[in-house]
């Protein structure tokens, strides 16, 4: 029997959440002022977007938008089939920058590690924030989000899809069974 | 598209999709030499060797610089201050600089199929950086690296490589990678230079460098191989400059947006005149950026991941 996926956000919920996400991101910034998002491949990027356009509603202002590829800094990169290397895409400078870092599920800790690391490397931001639409929990680094869209301990046995419709073709956040 | 090869011994043993993969992920890692920061920590603990029985500037600094950008540690061996001048055989020099676990040789030698041996007694990646007049396969990826870049695709163009094709492991490696694609592909010089048979490869041999060039998209001038014995193919080094020597008139005949390329040591003067080879449709120096690039990719798909 293929047991059905829990459901941790439908389509509404997850706009929603993203609103929410938005709001308190200005909230925590008091405004957009040096504000930036960067989103982590793949739906990292889609969320940034999609946060992006909330913040165009509310203030009417754009941010600017990153993408980041973070595989030239995985720490488990020889132990993976070779992962391919995307291009990151940052237009603009990050120097003095207030980023916001995008992912869409937080689970050990270490892609937002290999993130930071990019990010100093490409020179001296201001701040740094983490967003994510799910906290999955099982931290392994001493790192956590400042914006969680919803936290639900996954058990190993676990895993978290979010899917977006720019990629999916649906928007919903579900659990299934590995 | 998964890469599985430990070595990269010559075009030959690619497949367009392997091509295209180390073009691609060449992509991302041309950025890297444009930040300030011009290093990232992914190859961090390899150790690659570069293994040099034959004078190089560029290729060498290249893998060196390659290396280097990816966080690899790079030791570099020359013929002139190795043991090779003490009378050690290659096979030996191989074998003891394995037992100091590097992960990749990089070799140039004057014999053809020296990396291939290599290959076979070593358990590390060995990459050809040149073997004789045979190949010279990470030359031919950065000058197709080159052309995608510079005019956006790889087929549909007319491609004219022009001297002595005979001796070139660059002309050689360029023709088994372009084959690949739906190019057109020209060898232009004396008949001395082309060797027979080469029209078995698919490609067409024309000896009038002016018809050569006309409405050509690329093209790719050679030196002549002096420490091949280049010079004794032709009479005279000037003979050769005025017919074969590529000028302004020639570069007139080709497309407008003719791209012309040279893998270097440039003979400015004798293949190719100053005036052309500073000139606007020069991209020989990007060849030069593109080489880091492309290498960076080699580096990460033989020594990354699981094969």
């Amino acid at each position: 029997m293929i047991e059905k996926p829990l459901q941790l956000l439908d389509r509404k919920a997850l706009e929603r959440t993203i609103t929410r996400i938005a709001h308190e991101i200005l909230e925590r910034n008091k405004g957009s002022e040096n504000l930036c998002l960067i989103g982590i491949r793949t739906r990292g990027v889609h969320l940034a977007n999609r946060i992006r356009n909330k913040i165009k509603d509310i203030e009417s202002i754009e941010l600017p938008l990153g993408i980041l590829d973070i595989t030239m800094y995985r720490d488990d990169i020889f132990k993976l089939k070779l992962p391919a290397v995307k291009k990151t895409d940052i237009p603009f400078d990050v120097n003095n920058m207030t980023i916001v870092l995008l992912d869409d599920v937080m689970h050990t800790g270490r892609t937002t590690r290999a993130a930071i690391d990019a990010l100093m490397d490409m020179g001296r931001p201001r701040k740094i924030q983490l967003a994510v639409l799910v906290d999955r929990g099982s931290r392994e680094l001493p790192i956590h989000p400042d914006y969680a869209g919803i936290k639900y301990n996954a058990t190993p046995e676990e895993d978290i899809l979010v899917k977006l419709k720019e990629v999916d073709n649906k928007d919903e956040v579900v659990v299934v069974r590995v | 598209m998964n890469w599985t090869k430990k070595d990269l011994l010559g075009i030959t043993e690619l497949s367009k999709d392997e091509i295209t993969l180390i073009l691609d992920t060449a992509e991302s890692f041309k950025d890297i030499s444009k930040r300030e920061v011009k290093k990232v920590p992914t190859l961090r603990g390899k150790t690659v060797i570069t293994l040099f029985y034959e004078p190089s500037t560029r290729t060498r600094v290249s893998f060196e610089i390659a290396a280097k950008r990816l966080s690899a540690d790079t030791i570099n061996v020359s013929s002139s201050t190795s043991s090779y001048v003490k009378g050690e055989t290659l096979k030996d020099t191989a074998k003891n600089l394995e037992s100091m676990q590097p992960d990749v040789i990089v070799i140039r030698h004057n014999m053809p199929g020296a990396p291939h041996m290599l290959s076979k007694i070593v358990n590390s990646s060995v990459i050809n950086a040149g073997d004789g007049a045979h190949e010279h396969p990470t030359q031919a990826l950065l000058d197709l690296f080159t052309m995608r870049e510079k005019k956006g695709r790889l087929d549909g163009l007319k491609f004219v490589i022009i001297g002595d094709i005979a001796h070139s492991r660059v002309a050689r490696s360029n023709i088994f990678a372009l084959k690949h694609f739906d190019s057109e592909i020209v060898c232009c010089g004396p008949p001395t230079m082309i060797p027979p048979f080469i029209e078995d490869l698919g490609v067409k041999v024309e000896y009038d460098i002016n018809r050569a060039v006309k409405n050509a998209d690329v093209i790719m001038m050679l030196r002549i191989q002096k420490e091949r014995g280049g010079v004794s193919y032709i009479p005279s080094i000037n003979e050769y400059s005025t017919i074969y020597g590529l000028k302004q008139d020639q570069v007139k005949k080709a497309k407008k947006d003719v791209i012309i390329m040279h893998p270097g040591p440039m003979n400015r003067g004798v293949e190719i005149t100053g005036e052309v080879a500073d000139g606007p449709y020069s991209v020989i120096l990007d060849q030069v950026e593109n080489g880091v690039a492309v290498r960076m990719a080699v580096l990460f798909l033989l020594t990354g991941g699981e094969a």
